[in-house]
Formats: structure tokens, sequence, C-alpha cells
């Protein structure tokens, strides 16, 4: 592990913001129940928890989105009320969220100085100031692009950049990132972890939340656990070990290691045949068999993603055919997806996963209504049957199965939205980036689930940007890059460095060729 | 600090029926419904009877038939403002087919189906192209009426055959209308529509998310295209009762109906911006504005200032429930 450069703090530092016996409740649910969180200037607090934990809740009180119905939020020892963002962003605190609301169709700076632009006397924007300033900042943290840009012309890393830039544009005391590193790249993450250091350096305090923990570890200097919306412990990650922090997060020790899978894996399934896109990807060619977990692995961009919505007959390919137990397809549709036993689990959950506005069970009952109900009746009472049955094989945490799907957690909304597919008796389920943004305990469990759906003889098309999980979990794994099937490797060639060079396109003599 | 139950049993729902409805939107919109028939009926001694309240319902009748269409149209978050131009359209064309000397039943098919064209013009426009209703059927809404207009100028059409009035001025028993015969009927398809079929599931579906509800397997387009042809199929019902009702055909008939109905979808209860609604509020709206309406005319209140209190009853009974949560947000900091 990587030495680390901030020294163990001062006892004698108070913090900055000081979070005292917070509650909050939302209708049938407590997020937050009596939890403290202290953040000490100079140094980067880790806020780890399961999903569900209460972590974005927290970060929501803190910058003025929810009001907490109990406790005290204190700045520099002074109990304060955060009434609006506007308050908070007064108070010094900003926040870098895990799906930041950016502006497509304005500009860089523009983005950078929303709500806060530098004025003329008369009172209109500075644009010439707005610039420069931005510029300045884009150039501390080395974006690679100008103020001018702009934003829907950048991909999602540098959209990240943004996000970092305003939320240091206004004069923060307290920076809050929210999985900052989600969707970046790992040299991207190197530059994140330079820019952290900067403002611990500044003496900002920063609340760092993430999943992955070799990055708690290799950059926070304190960490505060939460479990289901209650305070477990906090202290110096200098004291503490990797097991026992997993322990105290998910309440039990959790094993690192992939299920076993040695399930028997069948004829083929699926067969796509020549699929081709005008820009996205083509030539892409291969069979999935009964039982088996074929692994998708490549870069960001390189056209996993968009090949998937495809096959679920999202995107209109322009070229290619399935041929799906023996019978050659069509999909044009994804109703006609589903039709052949086809699904998709998106990686947006909220926009393309969960219908946020209507209960639980309605969610999971939606592409399966022809099986629950009678001549395009509903019959509530099967919908229940169904809904619960898939609820409870995934282990889903909530109030009601009446409950919006939008007051759940993001790992039990993909809950929700796996049981709708599952409940559709699928033959072939594509999950793609299915463990992105959720817990270690969640992870695990939904790595075990996968496990268990191969060896019920379900295909399953698993698209991963972790290679760990891709190693651990395909049977056999197809790596693409600019839009191609670059190589596919199975058995004991399927180790870390065999797919990175695959992924990035270095050339070596047992370069695979695409199929 | 207690551990977790292993398997977690989830309970279908928390709130029993009772208490669904004694909190919901229609139980307050029944609560003024019935404060402004017990207002009305101390401020005029003609409100309470029989033949007076039956005529009242015309005030409302048509554009309910309309309105439950729209509320479902709305609620998959598209609209459709063309629908008081398509009765004009219907008319326009019921009336020139009168000139060619249609019958009843020729003329009933032609309002119908022009209502339907008309709705599958916009749905053209909206699910095959792409385009935002709003704009859509503004457009369609200049365009339908100018079309009256260039058939009919100045003139009307009138001389409609005795058969076709009983639609709008018939009666089936007592004081119970024709039109009110209709209007129950359509109320119990709609709910039916809404409330109890996979359709009406996917219509809420889509209103609340449509990119997930097509990534749901649901055909999103198709949908909203029989939305359309719905929402047009009622506009020529209310073309066939309205015209009948009227014994002539003028090009600007129905003249300002589609805002109409829109108050009445909102004042229902359902959201503007789609995802939640229910056929039972547009009821129960249809009542209040009409009741609301009789009350006034009684009073000898002049039709503008009539708009007034409609234009505030809307506003009043949307923002109660804000002001209410406002200031319970208050009395809890």
């Amino acid at each position: 592990m990587t030495t680390r450069i901030a020294p163990a703090p001062a006892p004698d530092v108070s913090p900055i913001v000081s979070m005292d016996m917070i509650t909050k409740t939302f209708p049938g649910v407590k997020a937050l129940d009596q939890v403290k969180l202290d953040l000490f200037p100079g140094q980067v607090t880790a806020l780890v928890g399961e999903n569900g934990a209460g972590k974005s809740t927290t970060v929501k009180i803190l910058t003025g989105i929810y009001q907490p119905n109990g406790g005290t939020i204190r700045i520099d020892g002074d109990p304060v009320v955060l009434a609006t963002p506007d308050d908070a962003s007064q108070a010094g605190i900003t926040a870098i969220h895990q799906e930041t609301v950016l502006f497509d169709e304005l500009s860089v700076a523009e983005n950078i100085y929303i709500g806060h632009a530098p004025r003329t006397r008369l009172g209109l924007i500075d644009k010439a100031r707005m610039h420069q300033d931005a510029s300045a900042l884009l150039t501390e943290i080395g974006a690679p692009f100008s103020s001018h840009t702009q934003l829907r012309d950048l991909g999602i890393a540098n959209k990240h950049l943004v996000a970092i830039a305003r939320a240091l544009s206004v004069d923060a005391r307290v920076v809050i990132m929210d999985e900052p590193t989600a969707a970046l790249s790992h040299k991207e993450i190197e530059e994140l972890y330079e820019l952290v250091e900067t403002l611990k350096s500044q003496g900002k305090a920063i609340l760092f939340i993430s999943h992955k923990f070799d990055e708690i570890f290799r950059i926070a200097d304190r960490y505060t656990v939460f479990r289901d919306g209650a305070f477990v412990a906090d202290g110096q990650i200098s004291d503490i070990a990797e097991n026992d922090l997993v322990k105290m997060m998910v309440g039990r020790s959790v094993e690192q290691i992939f299920p076993q899978t040695n399930h028997e894996i069948g004829e083929e399934v699926l067969k796509v045949v020549g699929y081709a896109h005008p820009t996205e990807f083509a030539d892409i060619n291969f069979t999935l068999n009964k039982g088996e977990i074929l692994g998708f692995y490549g870069l960001v961009g390189a056209g996993r993603s968009e090949f998937m919505q495809a096959l679920f007959g999202i995107t209109k390919p322009s070229k290619g055919v399935c041929r799906i137990n023996g019978n050659i397809e069509v999909i044009r549709s994804p109703a006609d997806a589903v039709a052949n036993g086809i699904v998709y689990v998106p990686e947006d959950r909220g926009k393309q996963g969960a219908i946020i506005g209507l209960p639980i069970f309605q969610n999971i009952t939606l592409p399966s209504l022809d099986k629950t109900s009678r001549k395009g009746f509903l019959k509530l009472a099967e919908e229940f049957k169904l809904a619960r049955e898939y609820s409870q094989r995934l282990d889903l945490r909530a109030a009601s199965l009446d409950q919006d799907v939008g007051n759940l957690s993001g790992g039990n909304q993909q809950k929700v939205v796996i049981a709708k597919w599952l409940a559709t008796q699928p033959q072939v389920i594509i999950l793609d980036e299915p463990t992105k943004g959720i817990d270690i305990g969640s992870k695990a469990a939904v790595h075990e689930f996968m496990a268990e759906l191969a060896a019920q003889g379900l295909s399953v098309i698993m698209v991963s940007s972790e290679i760990p999980e891709v190693i651990g979990m395909s049977d056999r794994v197809i790596v693409m890059r600019d839009g191609r099937i670059a190589a596919e490797v199975e058995g004991d060639d399927m180790t870390p460095e065999t797919l990175v060079r695959h992924a990035a396109g270095i050339t070596t003599p047992t370069e695979g060729a695409a199929a | 600090m207690t551990t977790a139950p292993q398997t977690r049993h989830v309970p279908d729902r928390l709130n029993s029926r009772a208490a669904r409805i004694f909190k919901s939107w229609e139980a307050l919109l029944l609560a003024v419904a019935i404060a402004i028939f017990v207002i009305n009926s101390f401020a005029s001694p003609y409100f309470l009877s029989a033949w007076n309240l039956s005529d009242a319902t015309f005030n409302f009748t048509e554009k309910a038939m309309i309105a439950f269409a729209m509320a479902l149209l709305i609620i998959s978050g598209e609209i459709d403002l063309s629908v008081a131009s398509i009765i004009a359209l219907a008319s326009t064309a019921m009336g020139l087919a009168l000139q060619y000397g249609a019958g009843t039943p020729e003329l009933v098919i032609i309002g119908l189906t022009v209502g339907v064209l008309c709705g599958a013009f916009n749905g053209f426009f909206v699910t095959v192209l792409g385009l935002p209703s709003i704009v859509v059927t503004i457009g369609t809404m200049s365009l339908f009426r100018g079309i009256s207009f260039i058939i009919l100028g100045d003139d009307a059409f009138r001389g409609y055959p005795a058969s076709f009035s009983w639609f709008g001025q018939g009666y089936i028993y007592w004081v119970f209308t024709v039109e009110m015969l209709l209007f129950v009927i359509i109320a119990v398809i709609y709910g039916v529509l809404l409330h109890k079929t996979n359709f009406g599931r996917a219509v809420y579906a889509i209103g609340n998310n449509p990119t997930g509800a097509m990534f749901s397997g649901i055909r999103v387009a198709r949908v909203k295209f029989i939305l359309f042809l719905l929402t047009g199929l009622m506009s020529g019902v209310a073309a066939v009762c309205l015209t009948s009702r009227l014994g002539s055909t003028r090009p600007s008939i129905a003249t300002g109906m589609e805002l109409e109905v829109v108050t009445m979808v909102v004042l229902g209860g359902v959201n503007i911006l789609g995802g939640s609604g229910t056929i039972p509020g547009v009821v129960i709206a249809a009542f209040v504005m009409g009741l609301v309406t009789f009350g006034l005319g009684l009073l000898n209140v002049p039709g503008i200032v009539m708009s007034i209190f409609i234009g505030l009853l809307l506003i009043g009974v949307i923002a109660l429930p804000r002001l209410w949560a406002m200031a319970a947000a208050r009395r809890t900091p």
C-alpha cells in the first residue's frame, strides 16, 4: 500500500463542522438515528457504510437540501441551521455529488459559476472575469479543456472535473466528495488524489464517501462508520485494519472471495452475428451458453453498454441478427427482447431502471403484467404475491411494498430492478455494471446471486469495469476496444494483465484476434 | 445494537384502504363539492330543483367526456390542446355531410371518425416524429379550427334531423339526460381502463419515467398514440353531443373549451407534469365546476366573472394542500 503523506492529526484540533445527535425521518423510514460526524481542518474523513446506511442523507443535510428532525449542526462550535443550499454554501460547505447536476447546454465556465457568477457594475454577468477565473481553476485541477467548451461535448470524467471546479469556485472550507472516483479512470483517480492532498494542505476539511477500501486507506485520515442509519464508530484510519472496518460496516464479516462458479454450462442459448452500428460498434460476434457467466470488459467508451442496449432493442443496430434457441430473431424493441427472454439491468438505475414515483410492487410487476393479470385486467393479489416472492429472494429492505421506489437507497433500488427482471423468468440477463456504486456487503450478495442464477441455468452477461469482479465471476471474458471485440479469453488466460493489455490495445505477440 | 434478522418481512402496505382514501385529494375535493352544493342551496331558492340541476349538468358533461381521455394523456406526460378545435372540425364535417343528405347514423359516424383522425394526426407528430405535444397541438388547434372557418366562413350549418337532437337534448328517464348517461358510462370505462388494466398501469409508468418504462419493455410510443386516438375520439363524441344540443354548427363552436377541460383535469388532482391522478378525482372536479358555474348563473353573475371564480377555485384548491404542508412544516422545526 502507498505511504500516506498526512501525519496523524493533533488531538487538540477542533472540528470545523460537527453533527451531533442528528435524526432524519422519512415517511415510514428512519434514515438517520442520532448520528454524529466531525470534520476536522486539513483532514480527510471517510464516511463508510453500506447502501442505505444514511450517507447520502447526511450529505443532503450538510448541504441544506434536507432538514434534520433532530440534533445540532455546529460550525466552529456555534450551532447553525442550514435551511437552504445557499445557507450551506455561505457556511463554506460544498459538495461534489454522486450524480452531479450539470447543465449540458451551458459552457464549462457557466457551469462552474452558475448561481454565483462575478458581476459587472451594472449587475450583469462579467463574462471576461468568469472565464478568466474558470480557466485558473481548471488549470489548478489539471483539466484538459477550455472554459469555453460546451459541457455536452465533454465525457463523463471531464464533466466530473467541472463538478470539482464548481465545488472549489465557492470559497469552501468543507468539501464533500460523494464517490468521486466512481466514473474515473486509473490516471484520473491519481490526479484526484493529488487534488485532495492540495485541498488538505489548504486546511480544508474533506468528507470522502467511497465504497473502495483501497481508496479509503490510501487517502483518508479518519473514518466514521454508519450502519442502517445509526452511528457505529469513528477514529483514526491508522488505528484500524481493513477487516475490522468491514465488520463494523456490515455488522458481520464478509468473505472477499468470489463464490464458486462450478455450475454446469449447457448448450448454446444466444448467438450474436455481425452486430454493427454506424458509430458505436462493429463486427460483434459471440455465443452465450446456458448457465454461463460471460464477462464484458473494456475501458469506459469501448462500446459495451451501447452494444448491450442494441441487443436489448433500445438502439437500432444497422446490421446483425440474433439466434435464440436456434431461431433467428430480430430484436427491434425492448418488448421484443423481453418476449425472447433477454432482459437488461441498466447502469443508470435512476433514469433507466427504476420507475421513481411508482410503488415497489408496481415496479417489480411492470414487465410481468401479462402473467399477473387476466385478459388485460390487473389482479392486485397476484401482483403482491409476485412482488413479495422476488423481494424476499433479493432480501429487499423497505418499509412496505407499496412504498415509492424513489425512497429506497441506491442498492435497494438496484434490487427492485433485478427483481423486476427475474420475475419475467428470462433466459439471458444482461447486467451492466451491476455493482457500481454499491457497498461491499451488497456487492458480495450480488455476486452470490449471480452465481446462483447461473447454477439455475440462466445465462448471464456481465458488463463490468472492475477487473477482480470480471475475473472472479466470469466463465469467459470478451474484451472490447473502440467498439470492436478485441479478444475473447477464458480459463487461465483470464489474468488482469491480459485484460488490461487487450482493452488498452497494447500489442504483444500473444494478442488474440477478433472472432 | 441489534442484529438484523436473516430474512426480512416487508409488508404489502402500511396504510389501510380507509386511511388512503381519507387522506386523498379526492376526499378534499368531495368536501369542496359538498360545500359548494350547500352554499348554492342557501344562495338561490331555484337551486334545489330537479329540473334546474338537470340543466346544470350540461355545464360539464361534454367537457368531462374529453377530460377523462385528457386525464390519461396528461398522466402519461403529454397534452392535447386541440380538443375544442377537433369539435369544431368534427361538427363542420357533420354539417357538411348533412348538406349531402346524411342521416343521423352517418352523422354520428362522421363526427367520431373525424375526431379519431384528428387524434391520429396529433399522435403521429408526437409519437412518430417525437415532437413535443404542447407545440404540435397548439399548431393543430389553429389548423383544425382554421379548416372550419374556411368551409363555413360566417355561415352556420342548421337543420339537423329531429332524431339527431336525441344526443344533446334527449332524456332517458325523468330528469336524466342522454348526456348524463354517456358521462356515467364513459367515466366508468375510463376509470376501469386507468385503474384496473395493464394499459392503465403502463400510462402511469410512462408518466413517471418514460425512459424507464421503455427499458421495462413497454411500447411507449404505441401507448401514447392510443391515448391521442382516445382523446380525439372523445372530442368526436363531445362534438356529436354539442352539435345536437345547439342544433347548429358555427366555426366558433366550443371556443376556449380546451382550457376548461385541462382545468377540470388539473382540479381533479392530475399532476400537470404527468405521473399521477385518478378518474374519480376528475369526476368530482366535473361536478365542482358544474355546480360553481350553475350557482353563479342563478345569481346572474356574468360569464367573465364566472371564469374568474373558476380560476381562483383552481389555484385555491391546488395551493391549499401545499399551504397546509408548509404550515405543518413550520410547526415542527
